[in-house]
């Protein structure tokens, strides 16, 4: 593995870090390169080619923890560093233990993004934007995006463990907008690992496809409903639903500070037999998943809904001392810039025995939310909203019509609670995450699931 | 100028040659370097004390009509070359563009006072430290309801700016921010919590009131104990500042030149049309010194300045870029904004500003007559569609009964489209409020004659 630091260096910074004192003192190092490019009105532009290097040093002591970070690598800048973080302490040196290596597996990478000539990439975009186009003379605009980026990682702590991790991950993005006179739709697909670009072998311009098509059958749609309905929400991006209304309110930041509506819930029945979630960080090649999370922890599969009990909360390192129980590996950071918090992996409802035509066609009157633009949850008061990207009425067990600019809302407790059914199908998306400011990739799946009643917030009234 | 002036300036000057020594024609650099702090706090003990120092550049590079970007953190010659041959092949990359060209100084660049105060760095960290705290206890102490504070912030940084191309752009400029919030935690007597956001920003901590923002915290949970759902209608809405500008900063990026050209705007086609109520009065003001988007330049070094959007109602113009305006036949707006030198520049506002009117917040509720006062909204990313203008997001706020703020109400949705908003304010309030959402926005409360809440 390719180390950014030395260990000598790794032990004298660490050492710096507690020249006054602290508990524990960390070095996180990283190296940053991407490129990234699109295509919009036919045209290749806004090529970025990125490189930075950098490293977050932190102390905890008794509980609070002093951060100090810096562009590049230089050695004097990393001491200073440290000493930044440290001076606020007052005690005596307190000696860092010697380092020895941990071996990680990174994710196996077929082929290097960065050694494919950018032509391909580009051809790339103008084959999505081609397909995009031919799906009909409605699609007016496409832009399509595609980024690489490769991070190195080093961290070694003054517990000893001197580790790292090389994270390479591909994602093409296609955005395409539909125009029938005043009517103006768009369409919006993604596809993302943590892979190399054998990711994009195959047929990556479906997704070109599948983007301009949801815009062009959002033309036809009218207004969404207003008010309480049952609503079969579709798989893969589905899973962002149970992100949300599950997912951030298990971080155990939330909980600890009595900010989540699941706090003093574990072991509870917070949902039905039939659901089952976890958090997993090493799922092959999934955009969340990494060998090690951003505090040197190995990544594991946690269960956290069992037949329908919460079974665990989400810890990075801070938390679970806090708990008295072992990080699951959730500790992550944007950046070098940035501290590590509970932060979810890949998160997914598990598979379950329904069929997805069984689940819409007991539904008399609902909602069919196929995907969704995006989620968002205020973890303290459970309540939560989702947009939707692509929906449709459901009336007398048959899909009819699409409906534009649909919002889901409605609180964690409840809608998950909701969930009656559990489709026997499965997918993965690829997302970007956002809390306190830091936003970093997550995966989120599920097979189509069904939710009793929630608020669905169309003009409809 | 100061030492990191100096060492910036020769940066950047260094990697335009640099860019021209590795093939581009034109070329533009911008640096910046920032010292920051920040401050968590959490039942009266500090949770964590960051210290940031960062510096980096960014390099546009242009091969005739092409262009290209990069940047990195290594600003030592032999980091400079590696940004600059990694710029010239991105433009190499890039297909041509006849309107993509470096940008041109079109008039003096002004100077603003007071862009940085020196509290920032004058108030040790003991002492911000206290600030941060004495914004948590004023929640705690406000209400016996107020359970908790989840987390309390304070955050300040110093920044210095320096931009130089090979077309005779030239200038740095220092600022400072800082800024402290608080979310709040209410108890209500069926067990549930309710949250409340308290904050205040400024260009340095002597400019916070600590005893506001922990007011407005506790003040804003509390409010919401025993909140239920609203009937679906249609009904009046009166818009928080808060809230306001969440909307206004939707609106500006559909009046970027950009998106207009691309035919992303529900705005493009309406220069010089009817598109709002006169009530409404929206302006881009990049010079105001209370306004952290405020600079003496653009990201790309065009001066800042005053640029009147919407106003008698009608859409008066784009915010421009140099790429934007020399494809739209008009002048730069000086509308290039930039996330740091990790972005290339794009069309952005700086600070939006809504004028103030004449009705007090009462008068505003009694305007309102029977409706609901919206003091949150939440999943705007994926609520808004910005290339159509509809909208539906989650809410919540208070009921509006005879003129008079009455319960509490949540889990509701709001839904119009941008330009029907536009069109349906019908007052705006006389109290505007700075809000750092969404980018930096200046609003009143505003009064929408007609909004669709979905609720029970």
């Amino acid at each position: 593995m390719t180390e950014l630091l030395e260990p000598e260096l790794a032990s004298r910074v660490l050492a710096r870090a507690l020249a006054s004192g602290g508990d524990f003192a960390e070095i996180y190092a990283e190296r940053r390169v991407g490129l990234a490019l699109s295509i919009d009105e036919r045209r290749i532009e806004g090529v970025q080619s990125g490189s930075e290097e950098g490293a977050g040093i932190r102390v905890i002591n008794d509980g609070t923890t002093y951060f100090a970070h810096v562009d590049g690598l230089d050695p004097d800048d990393l001491l200073r560093a440290a000493g930044e973080a440290s001076s606020a302490l007052t005690a005596g040196a307190v000696a860092p233990r010697g380092l020895s290596g941990r071996e990680t597996e990174p994710q196996p990478i077929e082929q290097r993004p960065e050694d494919v000539p950018a032509e391909r990439k580009a051809d790339l975009l103008r084959a999505a934007d081609e397909r995009a186009r031919a799906q009909g003379p409605e699609i007016t605009q496409l832009s399509a995006s595609y980024s690489e980026g490769r991070r190195l990682v080093t961290v070694a702590n003054s517990e000893g463990l001197f580790t790292g991790d090389d994270r390479t991950r591909v994602r093409l993005g296609v955005q395409a907008v539909a125009r029938r006179g005043d009517v103006v739709e768009t369409g919006f697909e993604t596809l993302g690992a943590h892979r190399g670009f054998e990711l994009l072998d195959g047929d990556p311009g479906r997704i070109a496809e599948q983007a301009a098509r949801q815009a062009l059958t959002l033309l036809d749609a009218g207004p969404a409903p207003a008010g309480s309905l049952p609503v079969v929400v579709g798989g893969g991006f589905g899973g962002v639903l149970f992100h949300e209304m599950t997912g951030h309110g298990l971080e155990a930041d939330h909980v600890q500070k009595g900010a989540s509506v699941y706090a003093g819930r574990m072991g509870e029945q917070v949902a039905e037999p039939l659901v089952n979630a976890y958090d997993d960080g090493l799922l092959p090649g999934e955009w969340g998943t990494d060998a090690i999370d951003d505090e040197g922890t190995e990544r594991r599969k946690t269960l956290v809904v069992e037949d329908g009990r919460l079974t665990s909360f989400l810890y990075d390192r801070v938390r679970a001392d806090r708990d008295g129980v072992e990080s699951t590996g959730n500790g992550r950071r944007e950046s070098f810039r940035h501290l590590p918090i509970p932060r979810m992996t890949n998160t997914y409802i598990a598979p379950g025995d329904a069929e997805p035509e069984e689940m819409i066609a007991e539904v008399k009157k609902g909602f069919y939310a196929v995907s969704f633009a995006g989620g968002q949850v205020e973890p303290a008061t459970g309540d939560f909203v989702f947009g939707v990207s692509e929906g449709y009425l459901i009336e007398d067990g048959k899909v009819t019509r699409p409906c534009r600019g649909a919002t889901l809302i409605g609180n964690c407790l409840e809608a998950l609670a909701g969930i009656d059914a559990v489709g026997s199908d499965f997918e993965m998306k690829t997302g970007f995450c956002g809390k306190g400011g830091q936003k970093v990739p997550v995966g989120t799946g599920q097979g189509h699931v069904r939710i009793r009643a929630m608020t669905v917030g169309g003009t409809d009234v | 100028m100061s030492e990191d002036g100096e060492v910036l300036e020769a940066a950047v000057a260094r990697a335009v040659e640099m860019a021209r020594s590795a093939g581009a024609g034109e070329a533009e650099a911008f640096a910046v370097t920032e010292t920051g702090r920040e401050i968590r706090v959490h039942a009266g003990a500090v949770e964590s004390l960051t210290a940031a120092t960062e510096r980096g550049l960014g390099l546009r590079a242009w091969i005739g009509n092409r262009v290209g970007y990069a940047y990195g953190t290594d600003l030592s010659d032999a980091g400079l070359g590696d940004i600059a041959g990694r710029a010239a092949t991105a433009a190499e990359i890039s297909d041509a563009d006849e309107n993509a060209a470096p940008p041109v100084p079109d008039a003096t660049v002004p100077e603003i006072e007071g862009l940085s105060e020196p509290s920032v760095d004058e108030w040790a960290t003991e002492r911000v430290i206290e600030l941060a705290q004495a914004v948590e206890r004023t929640a705690l102490d406000a209400d016996r309801r107020i359970s908790g504070v989840e987390q309390t912030v304070y955050a300040d940084s110093v920044e210095r700016v320096a931009i130089a191309s090979s077309t005779g752009v030239e200038g740095t400029y220092l600022s400072s921010s800082a800024y402290a919030y608080l979310q709040a935690l209410a108890s209500g007597a069926d067990g549930g919590s309710e949250t409340g956001l308290g904050f205040g920003l400024s260009r340095g901590p002597a400019g916070l009131d600590a005893a506001e923002i922990g007011r407005e915290g506790a003040e804003r949970a509390v409010s919401m104990i025993g909140a239920g759902k609203p009937a679906s209608r249609a009904c009046p809405v009166v818009l928080d500042p808060t809230v306001a500008a969440s909307f206004a900063s939707l609106i500006g990026q559909t009046l970027g030149a950009d998106a207009v050209q691309r035919g992303r705007s529900p705005f493009a086609e309406r220069l010089g049309e009817a598109v709002a109520s006169e009530a409404l009065v929206l302006a881009d003001d990049g010079l105001d010194p209370q306004g952290l988007g405020s600079a003496p330049f653009d990201g790309e070094g065009i001066p800042r300045r005053r640029t009147e959007l919407i106003s008698g109602g009608r859409l008066r113009t784009f915010l421009h870029d140099t790429y934007t305006a020399r494809r739209g036949g008009a002048a730069s707006t000086g509308s290039a904004g930039r996330g740091g030198y990790r972005s290339q520049p794009s069309v952005a506002a700086s600070n939006l500003v809504v004028d103030e009117g004449s009705l007090g917040f009462d008068e505003l509720l009694g305007a309102a007559g029977d409706g609901i006062f919206v003091t949150d909204v939440a999943g705007l990313h994926s609520g808004v569609n910005p290339v159509s203008g509809v909208f539906s997001v989650g809410a919540s706020g208070r009921a509006i009964v005879g003129g008079e703020l009455a319960e509490p109400v949540r889990e509701f949705t709001i839904a119009s489209d941008l330009v029907s908003m536009l069109q349906a304010i019908s007052a705006a309030g006389s109290e505007g409020r700075w809000v750092p959402f969404g980018g930096s926005v200046r609003t009143p409360p505003l009064l929408v004659a007609e909004m669709t809440v979905s609720g029970a």
